[in-house]
């Protein structure tokens, strides 16, 4: 594959890039990278407020670990998603963006959108490590699971990166694109367990019984890829188990899938991107 | 490829789509259901030629020959839709310096990360890098943010990275002209060394002296087509002459060129009161020049042009209809026009005056006569000490009075 060995040559440029975009995003503020923080914790609160306090969402307790923390349980989903829409604007924000770049310089065109994938993948890191840190605060084992959360961290890296190399390409033909996905991902964002614990969803399915043939509502909210992601990082930190077997299957196959046509669909337009933009 | 060859052009093809209704959203992509209204226009038409190893190889031929678009093919920024390009070695493309350098971060990080898109690797940049900044010249400002940079400063940091790539093969567009004197005499001498060092340059100029002093093969496009390639003596003399289609020598002995499709009879100059004069004129008077003009066939926004020569050659002025904003529906048959200078800025001298008919886009030359009229100025007001022009300096002591004088006035 042509894109593989074009990174290959240009792991110095992506490193570079990434750089860019990690120090020039927090440039001349006071407090720096720990603005990436701030969003994800006023989110939180806003979150915890409404969904705790005021709708009274009561997720179950971790199991194994006995966790029964709103706030906690809410970031091990809030913060993968916040990842995967960054990424994925990002990407579109990147090739529409570096305009200029892309018509006087011959480089590949990936190293942009997967630099700017990496250098949110760097600030999600952070928030992952204060997340874990919090778990343990609380009583909850999460150490013995960070190999596998970071493995399954590089799969979401993976399948973001694969749906932004699409996007972003989608986005230069059609600008539409980055405002239609916007909406997407609000609607997107309530079709997730991040805010409610699927068990909610799986109650009312049961009360409502099959809608059309013997396929309920469950089965219909499961077809979310996204859903298996949100799970298997909440079996690992807040529960502290693995995640079963269907889980690991459809993150692992869904990754691979998206970033190989991700990858595919890229590799073929990115030679006449200098001319499309 | 041939075998000395560092870069060669196959039969290469580029169109590109002009568009008369763009899609650029869905809505009007789904509206419309189909992706957009457009023609094919071919930029590059079956375009073969080899670029030898070591060669500094000019393209050259008028605005949308497609000289650039075969440019930015060779630095593999467009595609090709016909034909293959092959390269040998490694390349570096200057289309524009400084691009992807990033504002907020310093001067250091810009130039590694600039390297880097260049295709620089770590280690190498790390060895280049004093180079590198003390070819630029913003040693002291190296850790500030290039926004804090001049225009002068920036532009000069980019071009530092790009040449120090050292690449085999370097493509360069009409960037030459960077920088101050200093720093172009630093430039040219850095490319000397790329020739002496046997890499390739390739160059797309508009500056025919510029080419001429360091091009030792060219390309000469028309339309899209190779019209010829070869010597760069003989094919940039051969493009020179092309753009003045047909200089010949006329019955009164005037040099000029051009279609035909109508003439400059004469140019008349005229004083204050209308009178046509002798062609001797005093600095500070009015003076109108007026074009006699034979259009032959119908011509519609044409543009007539003015030029003005001291009699020892040197380039003084120039003024067209179209740049003044002048409009001309159409030309039929005979008529004439008038430029009138109201103070005559000159100092005294001889000058000497050509005129023009150009079509709409002043690319197509329908006449130019060189001489067609002779300027001889005498001393008149104001008055000044030397050179060609009369400016109306006046001498004053600063505000608040640098000396004495001021205030005993």
């Amino acid at each position: 594959m042509s894109i593989l060995s074009d990174i290959k040559d240009s792991r110095e440029l992506v490193r570079n890039l990434t750089m860019r975009e990690v120090k020039g995003k927090y440039k001349r503020t006071v407090l720096g990278q720990l603005w990436s923080l701030a969003n994800p914790l006023a989110a939180m609160l806003v979150y915890s407020f409404v969904f705790r306090f005021v709708i009274r969402v009561q997720p179950d307790a971790g199991d194994p670990s006995g966790l029964d923390v709103f706030a906690l349980w809410l970031m091990c989903g809030l913060l993968p998603w916040s990842f995967f829409t960054n990424v994925v604007n990002g990407g579109m924000i990147a090739l529409v963006g570096n305009e200029n770049l892309i018509k006087k310089v011959y480089f590949p065109r990936s190293a942009l959108v997967i630099s700017s994938a990496l250098a949110w993948l760097y600030s999600w890191s952070i928030e992952m490590v204060v997340l874990v840190a919090a778990i343990l605060l609380f009583g909850g084992h999460p150490l013995i699971w960070i190999v596998p959360t970071i493995l399954l961290m590089v799969l979401l890296a993976m399948f973001s990166t694969g749906v932004s190399m699409m996007l972003s390409v989608a986005n230069v033909y059609f600008r539409d694109t980055q405002h239609l996905v916007s909406i997407l991902f609000q609607v997107w964002f309530y079709a997730n367990p991040i805010v409610y614990p699927a068990s909610m969803v799986a109650r009312e399915s049961e009360k409502l019984g099959p809608i059309i043939g013997d396929i309920t509502v469950l089965d219909l909210y499961r077809l979310n890829p996204f859903y298996y992601f949100i799970e298997a990082f909440r079996n690992l930190l807040y529960d502290n188990r693995m995640p079963d077997a269907t889980t690991i299957g459809v993150v692992l196959i869904l990754s691979l899938l998206v970033l190989a046509l991700g990858w595919r669909v890229f590799g073929r337009n990115q030679a006449r991107l200098a001319e499309a933009l | 490829m041939a075998g000395d060859s560092a870069v060669s052009v196959n039969g290469v093809s580029k169109k590109f789509r002009v568009y008369h209704e763009r899609n650029q959203t869905l809505k009007s992509a789904v509206m419309r259901r189909k992706r957009s209204v457009y023609e094919d226009f071919w930029a590059l038409r079956d375009v073969a030629l080899e670029i030898p190893q070591g060669s500094t190889f000019a393209l050259v031929g008028d605005n949308g020959s497609g000289k650039s678009t075969l440019l930015k093919c060779i630095a593999k920024i467009l595609v090709p839709d016909g034909g293959t390009i092959s390269t040998r070695g490694r390349m570096a493309a200057m289309l524009e310096v400084g691009s992807g350098f990033h504002p907020e971060l310093s001067g250091r990080d810009n130039v590694y990360l600039n390297g880097s898109i260049l295709g620089m690797h770590r280690a190498e940049i790390d060895r280049k890098f004093d180079q590198i900044v003390a070819f630029s010249g913003v040693e002291e400002f190296i850790d500030q943010p290039v926004k804090n940079y001049s225009s002068g400063m920036y532009v000069r940091l980019g071009f530092s990275v790009a040449i120090h790539t050292e690449p085999e093969i370097l493509v360069v567009d009409e960037i030459l002209a960077v920088g101050d004197s200093g720093f172009q005499d630093k430039c040219a001498e850095k490319f000397a060394d790329f020739r002496r060092e046997g890499r390739t340059v390739v160059v797309v100029s508009h500056s025919m002296p510029q080419l001429r002093g360091m091009a030792d093969q060219a390309a000469w496009l028309e339309h899209g087509r190779l019209r010829d390639v070869g010597e760069a003596r003989l094919v940039l003399e051969k493009y020179s002459d092309s753009t003045r289609g047909g200089v010949r020598v006329d019955a009164e002995g005037r040099v000029r060129w051009g279609s035909g499709e109508a003439l400059v009879e004469r140019v008349e100059l005229l004083d204050a009161s209308g009178r046509p004069m002798d062609g001797t004129v005093k600095t500070g008077d009015k003076v109108v020049m007026r074009l006699h003009f034979n259009a032959k066939e119908r011509l519609d926004h044409p543009h007539f042009g003015f030029a003005m020569e001291s009699v020892d050659g040197t380039y003084l002025w120039g003024n067209n209809t179209k740049d003044l904003g002048f409009r001309i529906d159409h030309l039929d048959g005979r008529g004439a026009v008038d430029l009138v200078v109201s103070r005559l800025p000159l100092q005294p001298g001889g000058y000497i005056i050509h005129g023009s008919i150009v079509d709409t886009s002043t690319l197509h030359v329908y006449d130019y006569v060189r001489d067609s009229a002779r300027l001889s100025v005498t001393r008149g007001t104001p008055f000044e000490s030397g050179g060609y022009l009369i400016m109306d300096g006046r001498w004053s002591w600063p505000q608040g009075g640098a000396a004495g004088e001021e205030d005993a006035l």
